[in-house]
């Protein structure tokens, strides 16, 4: 038995793979990285081509939404589709959260990523309606800033507009509930209650004509 | 009742391998026979506990006691009986302890079978398979106890997943798995107790190791394709081989156990790489346990990865255990294996298994570190990368191109050295083939090099192969007066481990023609039908969605489309995939419809439906030759099986002396001059062995 040999072999060679799958203990190889948690959210115009069934946060179809001007609310950015099996899981829990925080003035916004406004208005109403507005995303010009790995996707803007959280496959209420909870605690806004600030008004832009009359008559 | 019963036999096995080691440990040490014999003994019990352990678990499973952890977790009363009992390994722990089950029964066959040799060499290695199975053990009363309480009992549970119980594969695939992944373990253990009762230098650990690793090998091979063939049959993209870190991990360790079937008969005949040999053994071994652990531990991401905890972290102790013992003994008594031989000639047998040896390196190399890669980016650049199927491609399809044409040259060369007429002789007629194979593909316009590399060295290999059986049949029909199917009978039972290596060969070859054909001519189309709706797909073919259905089952709801494929206008075949949704989840599981034919597949995948039954969009893939991927399987194992099957010792004894003289004289070497080739490449010569075989 040759034991130094024995022991440059298990150091040189042994040591650096133990090392290497160690580290891998303590990776999670599902977390995909996003520049954007802490960074100033994209901002977005974008049509709305569903209403929305909450009081509050209803807005006439056609109108056009900027996340610029949601500046002091909390917007939650969710990137659905009618083919994505996942958005199903997540509908629900999305809509009723929508409905809790509407009147502590967080907004909830539906982003159709690739897909047809179609497709997305019947699967809303297969899927028993939903509380928020859905706007549309031609050419997905969002998704891309947002950058976008799959559907669902959602992100958490903060009052400051700056990307609080990003989420990755469906969202849970609880967990989103917990988090929207802390970000308004920790902007001291959690005493307001009631309809949101004017700025709401400032975020979104009417429609000139009702899309319907507008677009059918020369 | 179940539960104490299953939970507590490990408890025992788990105390009787440390019994067992440490009395054998102790025995060896101090030279006490007896107690190594009792420390030794502890490998029955195990199997026997282990086995009970087993049984109580598929019987908790069949009676639906859902109060046993595993149970709830995968049982459900509306699942069928038969995949109720293969959920056993359909989740971590029951296929942890399936694992357990099939250590213990190999280490009990190995003790059993070697129990009248003398020296060290098996109770160093019984001792090294009860601390496998005491690792095994460990996870299963640990982190992986399938015999956790459930309380209160619930009334159903999930059932298991859903692509688990879709295909009568799974219940083939997973057990030909472990058998040959375990199995692995079995010549590993031989080379720590060669190593450690210092037999290493003797060469009689090798021939212990040498069917084991082959049997193990052979399962292990039908695993891989019956994978294949389940996630073609299965997951309905029309493809066999993603290069996912769970097929890797399967694999890596074929890969070495291919490279030392080949390099070991060096060792036997010329007394050369007996360290590589040591590090090819000892690499499969561990390469088993890094692809479990990376499958296990989720460090890595993959479509396959069961659900994570804190097993990887036993893992991971075991395999830096594993790491250290092996890399301690083998550089520790490196200095024993020094080679006696050395190579004679650039143009002999010996120089193309080495050099089959550097590209199955080579090869598995690629692959851990296609499979490893995005932890070392990680580790060092700290980005996320994952390498996928375009980086594994391009860096291994020159190398199976390499390997296949060496597949064709080694059988063709004699050890030692070839002289220039033998070469010739020998490569006129394939070479002559594989020129043809090019100017057809040519002629065709095929223009992928690879693609036409790898045909043309496929039938270069082929008719290497091929050959030797002929050579040797004629030689026999020529020397004692037998029929052509007599004498390739007696030829192969002559010297089976010769030609069911050849054997080997060709199903490797048929198989890679088959992955080349098909992967080249896929052909796809999509398109939404309505019902009596027809859609062209190519030439002639054409498929027409007759009715959609949906139907109940306990378990599922099925949705199907009828469809009729027809050639020409004329109905020849009719397929139903279908697309299955189970209770337990929300995503459906398709289930694709094939048509198999030799010459190849038409693959029909149902995409989308719409629910009142009026239109339905389907995938029709046209996968030339995928067939002969399962077929060459199934060839591979056959070669195997016919080389490791045990001879009725005394007569092999006869065959391989009495052989070679009464050959030589019989048959004259200048009117065969391939004959007399071969028969400078085996000693037991096939040719000449009638008496024995009548």
């Amino acid at each position: 038995m040759n034991w130094k040999r024995a022991f440059l072999f298990t150091a040189g060679l042994g040591a650096p793979a133990i090392a290497l799958l160690s580290y891998g203990m303590t990776r999670n190889p599902r977390d995909i990285p996003s520049p954007l948690p802490g960074r100033e959210a994209p901002v977005f115009t974008r049509p709305v081509f569903a209403p929305g069934a909450d009081s509050v946060l209803r807005l006439p179809v056609g109108d056009s939404v900027r996340l610029a001007a949601h500046r002091g609310q909390i917007v939650v950015v969710n990137f659905w589709a009618s083919w994505c099996l996942a958005c199903r899981d997540e509908h629900l829990d999305l809509s009723q959260t929508a409905t809790a925080f509407a009147p502590k003035g967080v907004r909830f916004y539906g982003l159709l990523y690739n897909d047809k406004e179609n497709n997305g208005l019947r699967w809303i109403s297969d899927m028993g309606g939903q509380a928020y507005p859905a706007l549309s995303d031609p050419g997905a010009r969002t998704a891309i800033d947002y950058g976008l790995y799959g559907v669902p996707e959602t992100f958490v803007v903060d009052q400051r507009g700056r990307v609080a959280h990003k989420f990755i496959g469906p969202v849970g209420r609880v967990q989103l509930s917990k988090l929207l909870d802390s970000l308004l605690i920790a902007n001291g806004d959690s005493t307001r209650v009631g309809p949101p600030d004017v700025s709401t008004d400032a975020a979104v832009t009417r429609a000139v004509t009702p899309p319907a009359a507008g677009v059918a008559k020369p | 009742m179940t539960r104490i019963l299953g939970l507590a036999s490990i408890w025992i096995a788990l105390a009787m391998s440390v019994y067992g080691i440490v009395c054998a440990v102790i025995g060896l040490t101090k030279k006490r026979p007896a107690f190594v014999i009792g420390g030794m003994q502890s490998v029955y019990v195990n199997f026997a506990l282990l086995t009970i352990s087993t049984a109580a678990m598929v019987y908790a499973l069949v009676t639906h006691d859902f109060s046993v952890g595993y149970v709830a977790q995968v049982g459900s009363r509306s699942t069928p009986v038969f995949y109720t009992v293969i959920s056993l390994w359909g989740a971590l722990e029951g296929s942890i302890l399936f694992w357990g089950w099939v250590l213990a029964m190999y280490s009990a066959v190995v003790v059993w079978t070697n129990r009248k040799r003398e020296g060290d060499l098996v109770p160093w290695a019984a001792v090294a398979l009860m601390t496998v199975c005491l690792f095994f053990c460990i996870l299963l009363v640990g982190p992986a106890n399938p015999w956790g309480l459930v309380s209160p009992t619930p009334a159903d549970g999930p059932g298991p997943n859903p692509l688990l119980q879709n295909h009568i594969l799974m219940a083939v695939h997973p057990p030909l798995l472990y058998l040959g992944y375990v199995g692995m373990t079995v010549p590993f253990a031989f080379a720590v107790g060669a190593l450690l009762s210092g037999e290493i230098h003797t060469d009689d650990w090798i021939r212990l190791t040498r069917r084991w690793t082959l049997s193990a090998w052979a399962f292990l091979s039908l695993a891989i394709i019956a994978g294949m063939w389940w996630s073609y049959e299965v997951l309905g993209w029309g493809g066999y081989w993603a290069w996912d870190p769970v097929e890797n991990a399967s694999f890596m360790p074929w890969l070495t156990a291919t490279a030392y079937l080949h390099s070991v008969m060096v060792q036997e005949r010329r007394g050369m790489l007996k360290l590589w040999n040591v590090n090819l053994i000892v690499s499969t071994f561990l390469l088993t346990i890094l692809g479990t652990f990376l499958t296990r531990s989720g460090i890595i991401s993959s479509v396959h990865a069961f659900t994570t905890g804190t097993i990887g972290y036993y893992f991971l102790g075991f395999i830096t255990l594993c790491i250290i013992v092996s890399l301690v003994l083998v550089a520790g008594n490196s200095e024993k294996l020094r080679s006696d031989g050395q190579l004679d000639s650039a143009a002999s047998r010996e120089t193309v298994f080495l050099i089959n040896n550097l590209f199955l390196t080579a090869f598995t190399f690629v692959v851990v570190l296609g499979t490893l890669f995005p932890l070392v980016a990680e580790a060092f650049k700290g980005v996320k990368v994952t390498v996928g199927a375009p980086f594994f491609n391009k860096m291994t399809i020159p190398i199976c191109v390499a390997l296949l044409f060496f597949m064709g040259v080694g059988p063709a060369l004699p050890w030692k050295a070839a002289s220039r007429e033998q070469l010739r002789t020998a490569f006129i007629l394939p070479g002559g083939v594989a020129v043809f194979i090019v100017v057809l593909a040519l002629a065709l316009g095929m223009r992928d090099g690879y693609g036409i590399a790898a045909f043309a060295f496929a039938g270069f290999a082929l008719v290497c192969n091929l050959r030797e059986y002929a050579i040797g049949t004629r030689a026999r029909m020529r020397a004692h007066g037998e029929a052509p199917p007599v004498a390739l009978v007696r030829l192969i039972g002559g010297n089976r481990r010769r030609y069911g290596g050849f054997l080997a060969h060709m199903g490797i070859i048929t198989i890679a023609a088959g992955i080349t054909a098909s992967s080249s001519f896929r052909f796809e189309r999509e398109a939404t039908l309505k019902p009596g709706q027809t859609m062209a797909v190519k030439g002639d073919l054409s498929v027409r969605l007759k009715t959609l259905w949906g139907k109940d089952e306990p378990q599922r709801q099925v949705v199907g489309a009828d469809v009729e494929i027809l050639r020409g206008g004329t109905v020849v075949g009719a397929l139903d995939p279908r697309m299955n949704f189970y209770r337990s989840q929300d995503q459906p599981v398709p289930t694709p419809a094939v048509r198999s034919r030799p010459t190849g597949d038409v693959y029909i995948n149902l995409m989308a439906f719409t629910p009142d039954g009026q239109s339905a969009t389907l995938r029709v893939i046209l996968e030339p030759f995928v067939p002969w991927i399962w077929f060459g399987g199934l060839v591979v194992a056959m070669g195997a099986v016919l080389s490791a099957w045990p001879t009725a010792r005394r007569s092999t004894r006869r065959v391989a002396y009495a052989a070679p003289q009464r050959a030589a004289s019989s048959v004259p070497g200048t009117a065969f001059p391939g004959g007399a080739m071969s028969m400078t490449q085996a000693t037991s010569l096939p040719p000449s062995a009638p008496s024995n075989q009548a």
